[in-house]
């Protein structure tokens, strides 16, 4: 059974975001970061990045594979987590709180309507 | 990507269930990635003891009267050289000099040869043993009978010793010795593909299950973990060991590949590829498969990925993973020789962009004593 905390939205990719006024902090689900296990290392985008929903914006690489990381919104990265650089692991340890990828800018807020809450994400996994 | 039902199974894989493994297509076998997981199977490897199911390898038998003959013509490695009990590696070439497979041969006592095949070849080995073999000599393919574990590690012998009792006869370093377990054969081969000491077990199916869960039992104080295939390539790629499929081709002769001490060019016996390696001998290869590492933190190298100096593309890398004892990306590629000494500075490129590389001896890690 993995957490899936009820206040953040869910993209079918497997991020979550939490939205604050105009700005969104994305991360992994921790079904996510189950999946890939042991995560070594995290390729951030840069800040000033301009994202489209769906589109590649992050890597992260566990001991056998690189996984693109898709962000669940348009918009401009404003701040990303340097953390993750000496502390890859963390996306194991903590993918909600300690573990957040990037913050990102929305440009387009409806686009929040078409991710799943936690009980839809939940039926998605099949949990 | 196969559907699960077509997969074959090893005589293990209602054990790795019971242990939850994550199990995986590998080359058309289920078999278990990883248990724990992989950082935490490698630690154990490296600190304490991992077993591994390898069933899935191949195992031959040959008839050694008229076997010896055939066997040296066959392989790289002077067969001549093997005493009752002794194992070698050795590799099986095509006639242009490419690698067919790289395994283990082992002469057993009442004349017969026994050589452990990657499973992914099993059958091209086979078919082209068999278009070979002369009248006279016996040949067969086991490996449906047969399944095996690999313990590995510094509580490895330890471990066996506990688990096997007083009457085990201890191989020395590729060595082989046959036991009665529970009044089954097993064959206990002091050889592995980790980097650390320890022994290979081949033993038959019938068994398998029952020896598999009073290995892990014996191994329990001891620290001992089963251990998926994911550990296992972190684990043979620290040690600098060549994976037939990657660092291996038929493509690419075993000079190349820096396996120039299991190829003897001296032997009387004439194996195919063997004109095709005196020549590449007087020459000098052009590529060689080099160790690489990350000089700083950065992404890990993965098969494939390009090798740069300057502008110019100068090699491919054939392995690569994050190394879980050193702490950095480590890799092995095909590089130009002139590229090919280790100090030598290369750019890795990960995804577009260039991350700097360094040539280094091998192997990256060697155990202590």
């Amino acid at each position: 059974m993995s957490n899936i905390p009820e206040q953040l939205r869910y993209a079918v990719s497997h991020e979550w975001i939490k939205v604050e006024g105009a700005v969104g902090t994305v991360g992994i689900t921790d079904h996510a970061q189950h999946e890939l296990s042991d995560v070594v290392y995290v390729d951030l985008p840069k800040v000033g990045a301009q994202a489209a929903a769906g589109s590649t914006i992050a890597v992260i690489e566990s001991v056998k594979a690189a996984s693109d990381i898709y962000s669940p919104v348009s918009g401009e990265v404003v701040e990303v987590n340097g953390d993750l650089v000496k502390k890859p692991e963390l996306v194991n340890k903590d993918p909600y709180n300690a573990a957040w990828l990037f913050r990102i800018k929305l440009s387009n807020p409806s686009e929040i309507d078409a991710l799943k809450d936690a009980a839809g994400y939940k039926a998605l996994i099949g949990e | 990507m196969t559907d699960p039902a077509n997969l074959q199974k090893t005589a293990l894989f209602a054990a790795h269930q019971k242990l939850g493994a994550r199990l995986v297509d590998f080359g058309g076998w289920n078999m278990p990635v990883q248990y724990a997981g992989i950082l935490e199977e490698h630690k154990a490897v490296r600190e304490a003891a991992g077993v591994f199911d390898i069933s899935h390898m191949g195992e031959f038998f040959c008839d050694s009267h008229f076997g010896k003959s055939f066997l040296n013509q066959l392989l790289t490695n002077d067969v001549e050289k093997l005493s009752v009990g002794q194992g070698q590696y050795t590799l099986m070439l095509n006639e242009q000099g490419g690698v067919i497979d790289d395994l283990i041969i082992y002469r057993l006592p009442k004349d017969q040869y026994f050589l452990v095949v990657n499973a992914s070849k099993i059958d091209e080995d086979r078919a082209w043993m068999e278009k070979k073999t002369p009248t006279g000599v016996s040949f067969s393919d086991q490996s449906g009978a047969y399944s095996a574990v690999a313990l590995q590690g510094p509580k490895a012998l330890e471990i066996a010793r506990a688990f096997l009792g007083a009457g085990w006869t201890e191989p020395k370093r590729n060595e082989i010795t046959s036991y009665s377990w529970n009044c089954q054969e097993i064959l206990a081969a002091r050889t592995g593909y980790t980097g650390e000491d320890g022994i290979e077990l081949f033993f038959k199916n019938e068994i398998a299950e029952n020896f598999f869960f009073a290995l892990l039992e014996a191994g329990k104080p001891f620290g001992l973990k089963p251990c998926g295939l994911g550990a296992r390539d972190t684990l043979r790629l620290e040690a600098c060991l060549p994976l037939n499929g990657n660092d291996l081709s038929d493509k690419r002769t075993p000079l190349e590949a820096g396996l120039g001490i299991f190829v003897s060019l001296t032997k009387e016996a004439n194996f195919p590829g063997k004109d095709v390696l005196l020549r590449q001998k007087t020459e000098g290869p052009q590529e060689k498969l080099v160790a690489f590492r990350l000089k700083d933190k950065g992404p890990p190298p993965r098969p494939h990925y390009l090798l740069f100096q300057g502008a110019a593309q100068v090699g491919e890398a054939t392995s690569g993973a994050p190394s879980p004892t050193l702490g950095y990306g480590i890799g092995l590629a095909y590089v130009r020789t002139d590229c090919a000494a280790p100090g030598t500075e290369l750019d890795l490129e990960v995804r577009g962009t260039r991350v700097p590389v360094e040539v280094v001896k091998k192997p990256f890690y060697k155990r202590a004593g």
